[in-house]
């Protein structure tokens, strides 16, 4: 069962998204990918969903976003948003919910653009239809926009063509496009891994900004700790399939409650700019449908015991915390170590050799 | 100047730690421009030794891929030198050109394997084709595949596999056998891993500094992210707009960065320093202008500019083995006050 959403107490906002016991099945249903995974998203709330390539973070904000390949399929479990409930719903209805209650942006911004279309015009024009905005108006309402997402001279850029801009100011048009309708929610799927380092940050101070001005609940996806250490309130960790560790960033961050998440943040570049010997996981994710019936990371966990894989692991609440769970059989007896705040961290030796332990499926 | 077709020797290996020798990898005065437009680089002085890894860092469009590529001969060259071994790259034409790259002696690691790699090709095909090519006898290729794949940490396994049925960290393997297979005395390696993970990242790293290690290349680390090359890279060159703004120790230009585009570039990185924000803040300019077409290359983005950074700044060595490209370099910092 999926550990309860935390009893009411006071909190950031009112829940925008809640998705509860999802599972999403691929290969028409012959394979789980995603296994009851269970989540809050409130207003003015960001939430992280990390994990490597295979963990289900992806297929659970596809699904979040109704935009599920054929084959895959949500047998069990709730999506809403607000009162609506988004599983079920037929293609017009989703449509109609995208485009304005949900936004989303993703890794590759170039090629959610018509080519053809001034950058403007693929903005103005849904907004001069939903509101039935003149074109003036419309444009007027465009170029704000492209002002607020830090577009320098919006004026000039609402008339360039997709090809004209680079790839961080597309994805501040794309970001523009999503706000446009007012969404309760924005998801981000990768948003900012392509971009240089420098846009990056702007990109996340500018998702940050959004959340905190407008009120918007953030869904961020990515494998990468580093880039949501920051900008996040509350970190999912999915690990094959399933979430192994939900808690507030900077609880999770500071001491992590599951060995995964201690690998996650091990390898994750915190700001370590010395010399020293980077830290890797050793092995491989299972595949989906592989994996036995105990602790999918076992095979890969330093602190493994027999006990770890003989039966299911439950995602329990954290002993000793408030709104903090891990699915850990030996949560209570490990100190794990967490990344430090200041910028200089130790450097660390991992715990073994790892070099050859990728073998082939 | 002509090279022998022969299979190449191995280098000899060179500890890390060889800074007095001469540098494998030479670059002087280099300018590269397409079609006569604008130039790509511009002025560019770069040296990397056997043995030692240099990070070339740089933003989409600095010419961090062409200057790879015009050490490998695949960008038009209007000015400079390239050496290798003190051979002139740049003056190869015809068929020394092609004798050179036959050779192997130099290999480029492309950025996106799964489109590099024919996706029709076998693990142990594509690892030996460079050999094939470099005319090494077909009984002594099998054995050198063999090992090259040992020397990556690919099971020999997966020899039999086509690109596409493997995982993109194994496949950024297969990328990093072909490039060393043939013995390189210099490995340019094109943003080798940004398409990874964390821990693949980190794993593909390892392997370049174990490689540099035990084969002795030089290797040419290109990528837009720092973390990258902190870790592993032991000098870092850093491009902006064509040119060198500045070089030093790895940790030295990302700790305490002499150019304020450095600086931006450090402070941009995820971190949990707590005092980044400020940083940030300080070191962006709220409204770029565009860039001027003389002049200090980044004074339209630099909070620190003034009508004194109009002329171009020439690299200075205000420190023993580090260079920067900045007039207020001696300052700049005075104005990071916390």
């Amino acid at each position: 069962m999926p550990a309860d959403p935390p009893t009411p107490e006071p909190s950031p906002g009112r829940p925008v998204l809640t998705v509860d016991g999802l599972h999403v099945t691929v290969a028409h249903g012959r394979t789980e990918a995603v296994r009851d995974v269970s989540f809050t998203v409130r207003a003015g709330e960001a939430v992280a969903l990390v994990g490597e390539s295979g963990s289900g973070k992806t297929l659970t904000c596809r699904a979040v976003l109704g935009l599920l390949a054929p084959g895959v399929a949500v047998p069990a479990g709730r999506i809403s948003l607000g009162d609506t409930e988004l599983t079920g719903l037929d293609e017009r209805a989703w449509r109609r919910i995208r485009g304005s209650r949900l936004g989303a942006v993703f890794q590759d911004p170039g090629s959610y653009l018509n080519p053809s279309l001034t950058v403007g015009r693929q903005l103005a024009e849904p907004l001069r239809l939903r509101l039935r905005l003149s074109r003036a108006e419309a444009r007027r309402r465009a170029v704000d926009l492209f002002a607020a997402v830090g577009l320098h001279d919006p004026e000039a850029v609402h008339d360039r063509y997709p090809h004209e801009l680079s790839g961080g100011m597309l994805q501040r048009v794309l970001i523009a496009i999503a706000v446009s309708g007012e969404p309760e929610l924005l998801v981000a799927d990768e948003a900012t891994t392509a971009l240089d380092t420098v846009v990056q940050a702007e990109v996340l101070e500018l998702l940050d900004r959004l959340r905190a001005e407008r009120g918007l609940a953030l869904l961020l996806v990515t494998h990468d700790l580093a880039v949501v250490a920051e900008v996040s309130d509350r970190l999912l960790v999915c690990y094959a399939g399933e979430i192994v560790e939900d808690g507030p960033t900077a609880e999770v961050v500071a001491a992590p409650a599951h060995p995964y998440t201690e690998a996650l943040l091990r390898v994750a570049p915190l700001g370590a700019r010395g010399r020293r010997e980077l830290a890797v996981i050793p092995g491989r994710p299972p595949e989906p449908g592989t994996a036995g019936p105990g602790c999918r990371f076992a095979p890969r966990c330093t602190y493994a015991t027999d006990a770890c894989t003989a039966a299911p692991v439950a995602l329990d609440p954290v002993p000793g915390t408030h709104r903090r769970s891990v699915r850990c059989l030996r949560a209570a007896d490990l100190a794990l170590q967490g990344a430090a705040a200041p910028d200089r961290t130790p450097p660390r030796t991992p715990d073994r050799e790892p070099d050859r332990t990728e073998v082939p499926a | 100047m002509t090279v022998t077709t022969e299979a190449p020797t191995p280098a000899p290996p060179a500890p890390a730690a060889a800074a007095t020798a001469a540098p494998r990898l030479r670059i002087r005065g280099l300018d590269v421009a397409y079609h006569r437009g604008e130039p790509v680089l511009s002025g560019v002085d770069l040296d990397a030794r056997a043995g030692e890894i240099l990070g070339v860092i740089g933003e989409t469009g600095s010419g961090k891929t062409t200057l790879a590529r015009a050490v490998v001969g695949l960008a038009p060259v209007t000015a400079g030198r390239i050496t290798v071994d003190g051979e002139d790259r740049t003056a190869l034409r015809g068929r020394a050109l092609r004798a050179a790259r036959r050779a192997g002696a130099v290999q480029y690691m492309f950025q996106d394997p799964l489109r590099s790699l024919d996706p029709d090709l076998t693990v142990s095909r594509l690892v030996g084709e460079p050999l094939e090519i470099a005319r090494v006898p077909a009984a002594e290729r099998a054995e050198r595949v063999a090992a090259a794949l040992d020397q990556v940490g690919l099971d020999g396994a997966l020899a039999g596999r086509t690109p596409g049925r493997l995982s993109g960290g194994q496949r950024q393997r297969v990328a990093l056998a072909r490039a060393i297979v043939t013995r390189p005395r210099l490995l340019l390696a094109d943003e080798p891993v940004s398409a990874l993970d964390a821990s693949n990242r980190n794993h593909v790293l390892r392997l370049l500094d174990r490689l540099r290690h035990d084969l002795g290349p030089a290797v040419v680390v290109i990528s837009h992210d720092l973390d990258s090359l902190a870790g592993v890279a032991d000098r870092i060159a850093v491009l902006y707009r064509g040119r060198v703004v500045e070089e030093g120790p790895a940790e030295a230009v990302l700790t305490e960065p002499l150019h304020p585009y450095s600086a931006l570039l450090a402070a941009s990185a995820p971190s949990l320093d707590p005092g980044r924000r400020a940083d940030l803040a300080l070191l962006r300019t709220p409204a770029a202008r565009p860039p001027a077409a003389s002049g200090c290359a980044f004074a339209h983005r630099c909070p620190f500019a003034g009508p004194d950074c109009a002329p171009r700044p020439a690299a200075v060595e205000p420190r023993p083995g580090r260079l920067v490209a900045c007039h207020r370099a001696p300052d700049w910092r005075s104005r990071l006050a916390r």
